[in-house]
């Protein structure tokens, strides 16, 4: 019989810049089971929000994740507007969807130079960082910061694109659609990427809708499953654009359909650019006086899935009850069927693929018990919590 | 030239603790390393093993999960180290200083040698700050 042994990454691992920790239980070199431990980056931030008003709120969920900083504000606005039967001005559509999308090309561009990191391959890595630094000095014009925006408010937004900004965004679209096609070509072409990326990691159509996965993940398995088309919102049902969708289901399916969804987003931006020209500058927000007393749902398309934020207002000004999922939250359970049955090196890779993102994930602390560690709480536990939770909710309101 | 001169004089070796954070920081120090601000061409390098390093490099607020791990990588490592933190999470708590499971920031756990702020700091500004630190 073979001995079974365990093989840690994390919590401080140098493959991952976020801790967590993963248990690889292996025979030899083959994967037998894997179990995760989260729980380092948990910072109560639906707690945190509803101490909050709505307007610092924004600047809260910004915070949930880096990467993702416009989806969860995006989610959270649709959210507040729905709760608040709020219409928002045509411009600051597009200016949403802008901002949006241009995330979605940063945001894939990190996750081609990752991967390529995790594979060991460094040139990768360097190449699709360094063609990522244009798209975050475009940020830097439009709002000021690289990394957190701060572009989203009840009603609209906080800051115009001026008209005689676009030329500039357009110039480094084009370049950034240049060195798309490099990557495109460096990736698709090249022999060492292939043996390592094919058939490693498969997530059957069946898996994809055991575990709800969602977003580029569920898609390169032939799930064309997309909040931007299936529920739209901001000027997505104004601009023409397709859901990109792969149907193998291995961890180069997932690289295919990320780099071709950036050409999509690309023309997204582009089009609404287009629109931008014909709407009033300056037109950005409505007035808000207040948010009555109710609730609204919000959904956004991160790069990584859907955003789900949920906000029971009481007519204050701060959310009653802020409720988050995030997209990584259901896709990290895939790892129970992609990374078992392969050699360690492959699941690093397919541990990676679904682009994890263990900040957006952390939505629940486990309290401590002092003579046995953890307490860990199982699916009846956690369906009963949850009930009671909501029963409070509805006491109160 | 004292012994800690001595020991910081070239190619400082960096560990990455990223605490409770959102991210931003993370990436903006990974940032460093890809080809626009490039600091291996001053021999930093990001490590794997506290126990190689030079530079700590601490960002985000800690919660109660990662304060007794914060503080075991700290006495892991080969003295002298240089701790700075990074962001206005590491420096202060930042956003999440009222949350409820956070252990206070870096500098209540371990003692930090620079603070860099900002959310995130832009690479220049860690840059900077690493420069600054060394010339003191």
């Amino acid at each position: 019989m073979v001995k079974k042994t365990l093989i840690p990454i994390g919590p401080y691992h140098p493959l991952q810049e976020e801790p967590e920790l993963f248990k690889l239980y292996c025979e030899g070199e083959i994967v037998k089971d894997i179990k995760w431990e989260t729980g380092y980056n948990h910072r109560g931030i639906e707690q945190l929000s509803e101490k909050k008003t709505f307007d610092q709120s924004f600047f809260l969920v910004e915070r949930i994740c880096g990467i993702c900083s416009t989806s969860h504000p995006f989610a959270f606005a649709n959210a507040i507007e729905e709760a608040g039967n709020i219409e928002i001005t045509n411009r600051a559509k597009y200016i949403r969807t802008i901002i949006g999308e241009l995330e979605r090309i940063h945001s894939h561009l990190l996750w081609v130079g990752l991967a390529g990191h995790f594979l060991g391959y460094n040139t990768v890595f360097m190449w699709a960082w360094k063609y990522r630094e244009p798209v975050l000095d475009l940020f830097e014009m439009i709002s000021g910061n690289r990394n957190s925006y701060a572009m989203f408010k009840v009603g609209g937004v906080r800051r115009d694109i001026e008209n005689n900004k676009i030329s500039e965004i357009v110039k480094v679209l084009d370049l950034v659609k240049k060195k798309t096609d490099m990557l495109v070509g460096a990736v698709m072409d090249d022999p060492v990427i292939h043996a390592r990326t094919k058939g490693v990691g498969i997530l059957s159509k069946q898996d994809i809708f055991d575990y709800a996965a969602v977003g580029p993940t569920a898609r390169a398995s032939g799930v064309a499953i997309d909040v931007r088309k299936d529920d739209p919102y901001a000027a997505y049902p104004l601009v023409n654009w397709k859901v990109i969708t792969a149907e193998k289901g291995d961890v180069f399916a997932k690289a295919e359909v990320r780099l071709l969804e950036m050409y999509e987003s690309i023309s997204i931006v582009e089009q609404c650019l287009e629109g931008l020209k014909k709407e009033k500058e300056g037109d950005i927000e409505v007035k808000v006086k207040d948010i009555p007393a109710g609730w609204g749902t919000g959904r956004a398309e991160a790069p990584r899935g859907e955003v789900f934020h949920y906000v029971l207002t009481d007519g204050s000004n701060s959310p009653a009850r802020h409720k988050i999922r995030a997209p990584s939250y259901t896709n990290i359970a895939t790892f129970k069927k992609s990374c078992i049955g392969q050699t360690i090196s492959d699941a690093t890779i397919s541990l990676a693929a679904v682009d994890p993102c263990y900040c957006c994930t952390e939505r629940m602390a486990v309290a401590y018990d002092s003579k046995t560690g953890y307490r860990i709480l199982n699916g009846n536990q956690l369906i009963a919590l949850s009930a009671k939770r909501t029963q409070n909710i509805k006491n109160q309101s | 030239m004292g012994f800690k001169e001595f020991c910081f004089k070239k190619s400082l070796w960096l560990f990455h603790f990223g605490g409770a954070s959102c991210n931003n920081c993370d990436i903006e120090i990974l940032d460093c390393l890809t080809p626009r601000y490039d600091v291996e061409r001053f021999g930093m390098l990001l490590v794997g093993s506290i126990r190689h390093a030079d530079v700590l490099l601490v960002n985000g607020s800690i919660n109660q999960r990662d304060k007794s791990r914060l503080l075991e990588i700290y006495e892991q490592a080969s003295k002298p180290i240089v701790v700075v933190a990074i962001g206005a999470c590491g420096c202060t708590g930042g956003i999440f200083a009222e949350g409820n499971t956070f252990a206070g920031p870096v500098d209540k756990i371990i003692p930090v040698d620079a603070y860099i702020p900002g959310c995130p700091p832009k690479p220049e500004a860690i840059l900077a700050g690493i420069v600054k630190l060394l010339n003191k």
